[in-house]
């Protein structure tokens, strides 16, 4: 009993389930379900199609390479059975799962990382451009507009000789 | 007796199966029976049995009759291939797609190349088995054929098909084996394209044998049919003595007679009948006086029929010289080639003695005649036809003991021989214990079906006790057999430790940005947005509609979204004071109406004024 990889996307092939093709060269085809048996069928690239694992793993979404993957690989020489060496491979297939996984996590992380400034500046331009939608330029009622506490009555400014002459300095 | 009898079945298989062979086959058969009558007699039946199949088998290679007029027409390289391939296309499947199962479309093409390739020996074969070897057949014909037609040029032509045809069926081999691994339509058909191609090129290039042989086929069909072993007088002489006006009388054959040399330029067959007997009289071209390697091939087919056939001969000699030869001349002919008249009788014929008798010749020819005549009365002698009794005499059984060549040397005993080693070996054997079986096993512990052998009783583990484990093939997702590993444990210290770095590695990033948004900014944005959704929701309803459905333009808006209330009520909303802006659409609306009727009204009301000013002044 071996669980397979499926050609189209990755996913694991269990028992009782999908279909294999083999092609006249000799060279062995599996799908998970008919979904991706179709798209191959329809002659699509994989590598193309967003919601594979060759995509994602093409345009640097998932993890590509990691010393975790070394540890899973398709030996061909069997071993002899030693029931300790057994078990420690058990428990370590436990233990590089858990690595793996928080070895991803951060890899999503890191890829998210500048999304927070990003929105915020977005959002701050959003409101600074867009706020003419809710409170018209020149409001005066209401809570959000901004002359709503200025005061009506004119304030008489008088006009100095310092300012003639720093207007003619400009 | 017994023996002679049988010596008479032998002599009767002789005459049988070797009519009409080779002069070589009597005589190896001859030889045959000398050497099986030195046998005793108790033997000789079986042998005589065996001998009988022997003869039987080698009869047909002996038997061949070779029959000139029925050989099967040997056709152009062109239309070689043409009439195979055409047959191919005929006689096989034609439809193939490439849908089909792969082998069914291998075993299709492949159907095709054995197919050619079969047509091709077989009829290659009937060329090769119907034209005469040479050698096998009566070496009369043998050296006319060779004096005909060259025979190491016949040959050839023969081996070159014969190697055409090995040659076409190591190609169908060949192709024959890869198509058995072709992958798809496309190489399938191009394998059987080469294959068949290379057959045709082979085909082509002994094109001009063929053509040789074709040739052959049709000149040897008009050979005269003359057969070696029956009564046969032979006739020859110098040209134009009258051979061919002899053979026209005595039989029903048609010579050309004419008077210059050469007329007759083959052979000619004619019958005649003799005391109830058929006699065939063949006629020569003209023989004339040279050496033996000057003859043309006209003189050298008289000369083979000559050298091989057992006949008569009759010498023509031209008395009165109106050949053009003198009986000199004629006479110095006879003498060259006297020896090919050896075993055969000779009858000297002098003709043309209407023109010049036989009496009236000089001295000197006379004496020459009689010298032909005295070397043809010698041939005469021994002719009669006497029995042979006894001639070949053979070791008849009376002359060989009982027991013959198969007795006992002597009296010592000679047992088998077996070695001492094989001895001990085999008794040791008989001692040893029978070992208990599975089997025996399995029927203890309650037969086939209840009972399942443990396959792993003799596996060799490092602790005996792990024999009966096992062992997981899958855990969550993962082959285990892809993670088995010696040094499992010091690879997973590894990357524990590696991890461990990274742990510590990892900053904190928590980004406190100065630039965020107050609450109420948080508000207003959140309005912003459900303003601008709501928006893009009229939008999309709008634009949908005006698609699925025609929209019949309205004078009055029916959903009343047009009103100064409403009006009002958003530019509230957006914080600015709307009186102004009703009182202005108010005043306008009602404007336009009002305003008409006033000015009627004003211009109304000065008209009475007018008018009634003029009635005040008209009446005053």
């Amino acid at each position: 009993m071996r669980l397979e990889k499926c050609w189209f996307c990755s996913s694991t092939i269990y028992p009782g389930h999908g279909i294999q093709f083999v092609r006249n060269d000799a060279k062995i085809f599996r799908f998970c379900r008919s979904k991706c048996h179709k798209n191959f069928k329809m002659k699509r690239n994989p590598r193309k199609v967003k919601w594979t694992k060759a995509y994602r793993r093409l345009h640097g979404k998932d993890m590509t390479q990691d010393s975790t993957f070394e540890f899973e690989r398709k030996r061909n020489r069997p071993e002899r059975y030693d029931r300790n060496l057994t078990e420690n491979t058990l428990k370590a297939i436990k233990t590089i799962d858990k690595v793996r996984s928080r070895r991803e996590e951060t890899h999503h992380k890191n890829r998210m990382k500048g999304k927070a400034a990003k929105e915020r500046r977005e959002a701050r331009k959003e409101h600074d451009q867009q706020l003419h939608m809710v409170v018209a330029p020149g409001a005066t009622l209401g809570s959000l507009a901004k002359d709503a506490t200025a005061t009506p009555a004119k304030v008489k400014v008088k006009v100095q000789h310092e300012s003639e002459e720093n207007r003619m300095e400009e | 007796m017994q023996s002679q009898d049988k010596f008479y079945l032998l002599v009767k298989f002789q005459n049988i199966g070797f009519k009409v062979g080779s002069p070589n086959s009597e005589f190896y058969l001859s030889q045959f029976s000398t050497v099986l009558n030195l046998l005793p007699s108790h033997i000789h039946f079986s042998i005589v049995i065996y001998s009988a199949v022997i003869a039987f088998w080698r009869k047909p290679l002996e038997m061949v009759q070779y029959n000139f007029k029925k050989i099967t027409r040997v056709p152009t390289g062109k239309d070689f291939v043409d009439i195979v391939l055409s047959r191919t296309q005929r006689q096989t499947p034609t439809v193939v797609h490439k849908g089909y199962a792969i082998n069914h479309i291998r075993q299709f093409y492949m159907r095709k190349v054995k197919f050619t390739q079969t047509n091709f020996h077989e009829k290659l074969s009937t060329i090769i088995e119907e034209f005469p070897r040479l050698d096998d057949i009566h070496p009369f014909y043998g050296d006319l054929l060779h004096v005909l037609y060259n025979k190491d040029h016949y040959k050839l032509a023969l081996g070159q098909i014969n190697t055409a045809r090995n040659l076409i069926g190591k190609i169908s081999k060949d192709y024959v084996k890869l198509l058995k691994y072709g992958d798809s339509l496309y190489r399938c058909k191009a394998l059987k394209v080469a294959a068949l191609g290379r057959m045709c090129t082979v085909t082509k290039r002994i094109g001009p044998s063929l053509a040789y042989l074709e040739q052959i086929r049709q000149h040897m069909a008009r050979l005269p049919s003359i057969d070696p072993n029956t009564r046969t007088i032979l006739i020859c002489g110098y040209p134009n003595v009258g051979k061919s006006s002899f053979i026209n009388k005595i039989t029903r054959a048609d010579v050309d007679v004419q008077p210059y040399a050469f007329t007759t330029k083959s052979l000619f067959v004619g019958h005649t009948d003799y005391k109830y007997l058929r006699y065939q009289v063949i006629d020569t071209p003209g023989i004339l006086d040279r050496p033996f390697e000057d003859r043309n091939i006209i003189e050298m087919c008289s000369i083979t029929a000559l050298a091989h056939l057992r006949a008569a001969v009759l010498f023509f000699l031209d008395i009165s010289g109106s050949c053009g030869y003198t009986i000199a001349q004629q006479a110095a002919l006879f003498h060259s080639i006297k020896s090919l008249f050896m075993n055969k009788t000779l009858i000297i014929v002098c003709n043309k003695t209407d023109l010049q008798s036989l009496d009236g010749i000089s001295e000197d020819y006379k004496k020459l005649v009689a010298d032909m005549k005295s070397e043809a009365m010698k041939t005469l002698v021994g002719q009669g036809g006497e029995p042979r009794d006894g001639a070949e005499v053979l070791l008849t059984m009376s002359t060989l003991t009982e027991d013959g060549v198969i007795a006992p040397r002597d009296q010592k005993e000679r047992p088998p021989c077996i070695p001492q080693v094989v001895l001990e070996a085999k008794a040791k054997e008989a001692e040893k214990e029978k070992r208990k079986l599975e089997k025996d096993l399995e029927e203890e512990n309650g037969g086939a079906g209840v009972y399942s052998a443990s396959l792993k009783k003799h596996h060799l583990l490092e602790n005996d006790e792990w024999k009966e484990d096992n062992m997981p093939e899958i855990l969550d997702g993962h082959n285990v057999y892809d993670f088995v590993d010696p040094d499992i444990l010091q690879r997973l210290e590894e990357l524990e430790k590696e991890e461990g770095l990274l742990q510590e590695n990892e900053e904190d990033d928590v980004e406190m940005d100065v630039d965020d948004l107050t609450p109420e900014e948080r508000k207003a944005l959140a309005e912003i947005r459900k303003k601008k959704s709501i928006l893009i929701q009229e939008h999309r309803i709008k634009k949908s509609t005006a698609e699925s459905r025609p929209i019949v333009p309205r004078k009055f808006d029916k959903d009343k979204k047009f009103t100064s209330k409403r009006m009002g009520r958003q530019l509230l909303s957006l914080g600015l004071d709307p009186s102004k802006a009703i009182e202005r659409v108010r005043s306008k609306s009602r404007g336009r109406k009002r305003e008409g009727l006033l000015i009627i009204r004003t211009l109304m009301v000065v008209m009475i004024w007018m008018w009634m000013i003029m009635m005040v002044r008209t009446r005053r």
